[in-house]
């Protein structure tokens, strides 16, 4: 069917892939009519998707080191957008951002602008250098720039500090996912999560997590985005919510402003019946509802964050030239455009469907015992994401008694404005596709650091490459195992572990990665002092914020990079300044670096 | 100057320019939310506020970073740093 090489054929190939997932979801859509169960159609969902991921991990299999590592630079940027999209958006992005939105508004949304915003400095200060530079990985790039174990170790640690606090929230989405839908206990959902990561890139390493990433990005913008303007659409809201939603908006404020939002207060007896991680709606929709600098330091620290996080920056290592690395960039950010800016409507949605006394959905205003009784309410209930309560003894629901967990906002939503149960099924493999994506990419980012890194350029530097190869896939799976052993300990919540990651990543590698690039002057002994030291800095101020330590400059446990940066910043031009400028032959490959042209200064195989 | 120094010049330039105007539209409008939710500028009818956060400004750095890239590929292609396509 496809002739010639594999990579011209990529538009045909995931085309026929896309119009394959639709006519699943149609088929199953039909199997829902002919009475097929809700519970098999969320098994099918899941695993179907699953195996085609397994599969396509299985046939991008590689003994070759410049695939493993780096997919054979030949990605081209549409699809190295898409695969970038995948891996950026996680569990959290899919699941819970929705969530995050529709409880705590504008605050809130300075993650949206936080996760976009940092492409750019991703596009501009980094991406593009780092490519002409030709490393594997990113402390490949760090020991090499610099010079030295001791600064390529740094970097290692840091970077497997980061990735692994973020990957064990992603196992613990798809456990989560996987449990539900397949409706096995979490813990061993958990492992099931993992066997399903590890298909994808132990085989094949980057390029089988390149191509299946772009295959999850099909099935996880599809599967958020067709509840979107389906809901909408029902509603009557508008054909294309996104430009439409404003009255929506205005109703809510107004609805708020009717249901006495912020004036009828809990007691804290009261609270204390609502199942933990179940919270109601207490901040206003759309107001402006934080101080700046709150929503300026979250959301600077993510964008920071963004630009230093390894699993993102090596997805720019797999273009085939400097050119496609900066474009890529701009794809992926569209890509990512496409569902963040859906997050919000999905929120409006959601809200106003369960709000609104004149649509047939709304709950609150209604009769207690009426919405008990309801079939989407009992479900969601016995899952432990909604509970409502008649605190005031009234009878009648009233808008601070209704409670819900972060994750039904997506999850629930289809169910609640009465959409066909497939599309609940579509929902699950779009989350599974998020979690499952992000995961690939972190622990390929924390194995290849520590094998090629690590092993090969510390350890072992006369390894063959099929011994490297092999030590490579042998760290895949024990960090894999270690994350799901930490992630069935459900120690931090998924969103809270993500937004740790970006600071610690923030914290260590930020200015040792843009300085590489943007300052000749900067040395071996001033980056090692700016890795360790705002690593260090960061951590200590995590740790003392925890401990009951008030903090200065209103910096939170959310926000701890801004400390660790800084710390990273003064520690590395100080210590840089006061030793040796680095030699000619470091000061000319940054000179190389900085333009397009010409050899990479790392060879095609290293 | 060397021919790299004056393309170094003009990437750095371009640099300052791309970085200040995401500064604005990450960092700078939000100074100002209480003015932005009060403004009668009202974006297909959503407080201006609101509308920032959720589509304008991820949308302004969408089209940022691809005048960026064009601007920094027509640079190269000044000096003659194009790649080469068999590279």
């Amino acid at each position: 069917m496809f002739k010639g090489k594999f990579i011209d054929n990529l538009p045909k190939i995931y085309g026929t892939y896309t119009g394959g997932f639709i006519v699943f979801i149609i088929l199953m859509a039909i199997a829902e009519q002919a009475g097929m169960s809700a519970k098999l159609i969320g098994i099918f969902f899941v695993a179907f998707t699953v195996l085609i991921y397994a599969l396509i991990g299985y046939l991008s299999r590689t003994m070759q080191t410049d695939a493993y590592y780096v997919a054979g630079r030949q990605v081209p940027t549409v699809f190295n957008g898409m695969a970038t999209a995948a891996d950026w958006m996680s569990g959290a992005s899919f699941v819970a951002m929705a969530g995050g939105i529709y409880f705590k508004g504008y605050g809130y949304m300075a993650l949206l602008v936080g996760w976009t915003g940092g492409y750019v400095l991703v596009a501009s200060l980094l991406a593009p250098y780092l490519r002409k530079f030709g490393c594997y990985t990113v402390p490949d790039f760090i020991g090499t720039r610099y010079g030295g174990n001791m600064a390529r170790l740094s970097a290692v640690i840091v970077l497997t500090v980061a990735s692994f606090t973020y990957v064990t929230a992603q196992i613990n989405a798809t456990g989560t996912i996987a449990s539900v839908a397949l409706d096995i206990p979490f813990e061993i959902a958990v492992y099931v999560g993992l066997a399903s990561i590890l298909m994808c890139s132990m085989l094949g390493g980057m390029r089988a997590v390149t191509w299946t990433q772009v295959a999850q990005y099909i099935v996880l913008i599809i599967a958020y985005l067709l509840p979107v303007f389906w809901i909408s659409n029902k509603m009557g809201a508008g054909v294309f919510p996104h430009f439409m939603l404003a009255d929506e908006v205005a109703r809510i404020a107004e609805l708020e402003a009717q249901f006495g939002l912020g004036e009828i207060k809990n007691s804290a007896a009261d609270l204390k019946q609502v199942p933990k991680g179940l919270a109601g709606i207490t901040k206003a929709h759309a107001e402006v509802n934080t101080t700046p600098w709150k929503f300026i330091s979250l959301a600077v620290c993510m964008m920071a964050g963004t630009a230093s996080l390894p699993h993102v920056m090596m997805r720019y290592f797999t273009t085939p030239s400097v050119k496609a690395a900066r474009r890529s960039v701009g794809w992926s950010l569209f890509f990512i455009f496409l569902l963040y800016s859906s997050a919000p409507m999905l929120a409006t949605l959601s809200k106003l469907s369960l709000m609104d006394p004149n649509l047939a959905t709304g709950i609150i205003g209604k009769s207690i015992t009426e919405v008990q009784a309801i079939d989407w309410y009992q479900n969601w209930n016995q899952a432990n994401l909604m509970f409502v309560s008649d605190f005031n003894g009234n009878g009648t629901l009233e808008l601070n008694e209704f409670f819900m967990g972060g994750k039904a906002v997506v999850l629930a939503t289809p169910e609640i404005a009465g959409l066909p149960y497939v599309i609940s099924g579509l929902v699950a493999a779009g989350g599974m596709a998020a979690a499952m994506s992000t995961a690939d990419g972190l622990v390929l980012a924390i194995s290849n650091a520590l094998s090629h890194d690590v092993y090969y350029k510390m350890i072992n530097p006369k390894a063959e490459t099929a011994k490297r190869l092999i030590v490579a896939r042998v760290l895949l799976v024990l960090i894999g195992f270690a994350g799901a052993t930490i992630a069935a300990l459900e120690i931090q919540g998924i969103l809270g572990s993500v937004i740790w990651a970006f600071d610690f990543a923030m914290s260590g590698l930020f200015f040792p990665l843009v300085l590489g690039v943007w300052w000749k002057r900067a040395n071996a002994q001033g980056a090692v002092a700016g890795m360790l030291g705002g690593l260090i800095a960061g951590t200590a101020y995590l740790i003392a914020v925890r401990s009951g330590y008030p903090g200065f400059w209103g910096v939170t446990q959310l926000t701890f990079g801004i400390v660790g940066s800084l710390v990273s910043l003064v520690l590395m031009v100080v210590v840089s300044l006061m030793t040796k400028a680095p030699d000619a032959a470091t000061q000319r490959m940054v000179d190389e670096v900085r333009i397009p042209s010409g050899k990479a200064i790392l060879g095609k195989q290293h | 100057m060397s021919k790299q120094q004056q393309h170094w010049e003009k990437t750095r330039m371009l640099l300052f320019i791309t970085l200040a105007i995401w500064f604005v539209f990450s960092i700078g409008i939000f100074f100002f939310g209480a003015e932005m939710e009060a403004s009668s500028i009202r974006p297909l009818g959503y407080p201006l506020s609101y509308y920032m956060t959720c589509q304008g400004s991820l949308g302004i750095f969408v089209v940022l970073i691809f005048w960026f890239a064009n601007r920094q590929e027509k640079i190269d292609e000044e000096f003659g740093y194009t790649e080469r396509e068999d590279d």
